[in-house]
């Protein structure tokens, strides 16, 4: 499937979307400049960033929400404002915000009301609202007020608002932002798996990567109005292209060292007086940065080194351990900080406890090597 | 306090008698009132909705205009509208003073503000992303000022009630436009004060009486579709 939608793609397939040079300024600064990107169809995209990245002003420029603004979108290959009336480009795409916004009637109507806009007849308005009730899983919400509904139950028909419309593209502007984590949960669940069965092409914002991990494939990450890296979220996750997307994808361990020995692929890099094995590339004496994602260091009680495989392996006493719900996040020092995520079970089975010595593991293949230019001080930004 | 009482015994037989001056009276005065406000709302929403939803340079000052308006003395747009009807004014041409057209002109005047200010007020304390949220499913800005004005409209129907109830109680600007001539710009407001004026009280206190029933009423008809419509 994935195989035939990429050649689908590469055979001159036309974009959905393409935006060249698109650029807003507010009060004198440039809030968004991207100088292009597409969206293929079936894709879904989020962007990911802290707030006041730019998400929100993409994705409302992209509908036409904000003027004014420069540069050109090109709807399957034509020019908005051109072959297509800037009405007739909206009506291609449905934006949704953090907040539902729904209007001040029952439910049903509320699903109808994009579809009542667009002058759909009205034995066809009901079919599609209908669809999208029972799709969402409101079909019982239909005749009530959405003041009577709880927050996970209005974004749920705000979602079926648009998914009603049928729109080419779905914008979705941190869609769970405002619901509380099981409603969150249960939400991004359903929509997942609808979005899988209809084919959408998406544009999702969010700030938290858990969401754009399940939900997209494919991950543009924004930072102060432009996009620093687009890739396969794995990739991206796996290899952030600086210091900064690093920590912000959830890489809790980064850390800065030289290279003193390089063979077959293999790095040997000196970081804070230990000596880390890394796979990557870079020169001899070349400053690098390593990425450690907390869920590949693995944590055992005995200290032989002999019994485990992996080439890192350090000793190190437990600093502080904070409960994230499912997992635990254990920090500590091995000479370097590190951090591990384990589950709650290897937590009361390995009985860990702070000031406790333990044996962390990670393999060579697991880090990420960002090689940094001498002159190019990248910024130490530590989100969280 | 044998006035008073005399004065409600009057009222009522006036009333249920149907007294065909009192009716002739009362008529008159929804015929301008009414008039004048349905005129108010058509300018006061349309305006209203224009201020809320646009930003300009010098907006705050005309905001503040609009709400200033709200309190417009009467007798002020009486003055006013006098002197442009006046036979040598402006539009003295037309010679349309002391007559209902006049008052309704007036009234119109008086409501117009009443009703853009709370149309201001109404659309702009509908949630800001509301107007963004309209367009993004895709509607014409045509139908995006439609859907807002049916998302206000509770407030609406209180500004529909502050028009009328300004200009149905008004006195000045209607004796001063319309002159109070008997059959023929004689409204419930001025029969009461030239009623009162000669001492026939018992005349007056049936007048008011049957103003008061006429605001209580109207406004209880737009109080019942406003809860219905906030219950529902």
């Amino acid at each position: 499937m994935r195989d035939e939608e990429r050649r689908e793609n590469e055979e001159g397939s036309i974009p959905i979307l393409e935006v060249r040079n698109l650029k807003v300024e507010k009060g004198g600064s440039m809030i968004l400049n991207i100088p292009f990107l597409q969206l293929y169809g079936k894709e879904i995209l989020s962007l990911i960033g802290p707030n006041g990245s730019g998400k929100t002003t993409l994705l409302q420029t992209l509908s036409l929400l904000l003027s004014p603004f420069q540069g050109e979108i090109f709807f399957r290959g034509k020019k908005v404002g051109d072959c297509y009336s800037f009405l007739e480009y909206r009506r291609k795409l449905a934006l949704l915000f953090q907040e539902p916004l729904l209007f001040n009637t029952t439910v049903f109507n509320n699903v109808a009301s994009g579809l009542k806009i667009r002058g759909i007849k009205r034995n066809e308005i009901e079919t599609r609202v209908e669809e999208n009730l029972k799709r969402f899983g409101i079909d019982h919400l239909r005749d009530r007020s959405p003041k009577t509904l709880s927050g996970g139950e209005a974004q749920r028909v705000n979602l079926a608002r648009a998914f009603a419309i049928q729109p080419e593209v779905l914008l979705l502007d941190e869609p769970f932002a405002s619901l509380d984590p099981p409603t969150r949960e249960s939400l991004i669940e359903d929509l997942a798996s609808i979005l899988q069965q209809t084919r959408m092409t998406v544009i999702l914002a969010t700030h938290d990567r858990m969401e754009a991990l399940r939900l997209s494939t494919r991950m543009a990450v924004m930072k102060d109005g432009e996009i620093l890296q687009t890739g396969p979220p794995e990739e991206v996750v796996n290899r952030p292209m600086n210091e900064w997307i690093a920590s912000f994808v959830g890489t809790e361990t980064i850390l800065s060292g030289r290279v003193i020995k390089k063979e077959e692929g293999t790095l040997l890099v000196a970081v804070e007086g230990e000596e880390i094995e890394a796979v990557g590339d870079a020169g001899v004496g070349e400053k690098v940065i390593l990425c450690i994602r907390p869920e590949s260091v693995t944590l055992s009680i005995s200290t032989a080194r002999e019994t485990i495989s992996a080439r890192n392996v350090f000793i190190g006493r437990i600093e502080e351990i904070h409960s994230m719900g499912f997992y635990h996040k254990v920090r500590m020092n091995c000479g370097f900080p590190l951090v591990a995520y384990i589950t709650r079970t290897s937590m009361e089975n390995l009985s860990l406890k702070v000031g406790r010595e333990v044996t962390a593991s990670f393999k060579a293949t697991s880090l990420h090597v960002i090689r940094q230019k001498e002159d190019q001080g990248i910024e130490r930004l530590k989100i969280k | 306090m044998d006035l008073i009482l005399e004065g409600i015994k009057k009222a009522f037989c006036l009333i249920f008698t149907l007294d065909y001056e009192v009716l002739k009276i009362l008529l008159l005065s929804l015929r301008v009132s009414g008039t004048a406000t349905l005129i108010s709302l058509f300018f006061g929403i349309f305006i209203g909705i224009i201020v809320a939803l646009s930003r300009f340079p010098g907006r705050r000052i005309v905001v503040t205009l609009i709400n200033t308006g709200m309190g417009l003395p009467p007798v002020v747009v009486g003055l006013f509208v006098t002197i442009f009807l006046w036979r040598s004014g402006p539009l003295g041409f037309l010679g349309i003073l002391y007559t209902p057209t006049a008052m309704i002109i007036a009234q119109t005047i008086i409501a117009t503000p009443i009703v853009m200010g709370i149309t201001l007020a109404a659309i702009q304390h509908l949630p800001e992303k509301l107007r963004l949220q309209i367009l993004a499913l895709g509607a014409t800005h045509l139908q995006m000022v439609w859907i807002m004005i049916k998302e206000a409209k509770l407030p609406l129907l209180a500004g529909v009630m502050a028009g009328f109830g300004g200009v149905i109680s008004e006195v000045g600007a209607s004796i001063m436009v319309g002159g109070n001539i008997k059959g023929y710009t004689r409204v419930l407001t001025t029969a009461t004060v030239m009623e009162t004026s000669r001492g026939n009280f018992d005349i007056a206190i049936a007048l008011g009486v049957i103003l008061l029933a006429l605001a209580y009423l109207v406004n209880l008809i737009l109080t019942q579709i406003q809860q219905r419509e906030r219950l529902r």
